[in-house]
């Protein structure tokens, strides 16, 4: 259990680790709401369920119903990020925010 | 009134799930808050089941037997991202674009679903759901696109699958 747990863990942090590179590779504000997001729907996802395994070394009610509670987390961080990612993209092209095109120098 | 009875068991089983504690106090302390908030805002949850589609326990089982579908295309489009973002040459691989396409889903959640599921799938973020003013063409997704083939891959498989979840069954 634990060891799965840990790869769970390490994959998650590793694509954090590509979000962030994304976050400073990409050339303008869409772009980098990409890399934002893949981070927030696979990497944390992954890290949750690495310590909802973590949790469960010893199988007894109290802590499934523990793990259950950190699946929650998952749960909703899909419900929100999905829905902030939407409205800062929405809030930008509202405003007018350029958005960076192929071949388009500044 | 069905509404108000599912919108209390899925307040309870959510009371249950973080209390943790299953002695009379407790219980009848969360059956108390249950009731009340039921009482207060049963109609927030399933809006649309007062109407023609009645059937909530079909769109649960629907949306249940939709996850998987999802999860697995949230990993395969994070890879192809985590791929472009890793690639020495990223800024000639994307081509950010924003995209029009209309879809044939009628019901709001059923348009929610499948927007959040386009922004949730990394590569493309779902900008806004028009709403044709005249009420003759269906609606029309505005979706902002890290590369051409993450928008080649929109409406297509996602949409009907949505459709076979949470679309009334007409035939």
């Amino acid at each position: 259990m634990t060891t799965a747990a840990i790869v769970f863990i390490l994959a998650g942090i590793f694509f954090f680790f590509v979000g962030v590179v994304g976050i400073l590779r990409f050339p303008d504000f869409y772009t980098r709401l990409h890399a934002a997001g893949k981070a927030d729907s696979l990497a944390a996802v992954l890290v949750v369920i690495g310590v909802a395994l973590y949790n469960l070394q010893e199988i007894n009610p109290g802590n499934i119903l523990v793990s259950i509670k950190i699946i929650l987390i998952a749960v909703f961080i899909y419900m929100a990020s999905a829905t902030a990612t939407h409205a800062l993209t929405k809030g930008a092209l509202v405003v007018g925010v350029e958005p960076w095109e192929k071949g388009k120098k500044k | 009134m069905k509404t108000k009875i599912a919108t209390f068991f899925i307040m309870l089983a959510f009371w249950l799930v973080l209390s943790g504690m299953f002695d009379g106090f407790h219980l009848s302390l969360g059956i108390l808050c249950c009731l009340l908030v039921t009482h207060f805002s049963h109609d927030l949850l399933f809006p649309e089941t007062t109407g023609v589609h009645g059937n909530w326990l079909r769109d649960i089982i629907g949306v249940l037997l939709y996850l998987p579908y999802l999860l697995w295309q949230v990993l395969i489009a994070n890879l192809q991202v985590a791929w472009i973002v890793l690639h020495p040459r990223a800024l000639e691989m994307i081509d950010p674009h924003i995209f029009r396409f209309y879809t044939k889903l009628t019901r709001p959640i059923a348009k929610v679903a499948f927007a959040q599921s386009i922004t949730l799938t990394p590569g493309t973020i779902t900008i806004n759901i028009y709403r044709d003013p005249a009420g003759e063409k269906p609606d029309q997704f505005a979706v902002y696109a890290l590369t051409r083939e993450a928008a080649a891959a929109l409406p297509g498989d996602m949409e009907s699958r949505i459709a076979k979840a949470l679309e009334p069954a007409n035939g």
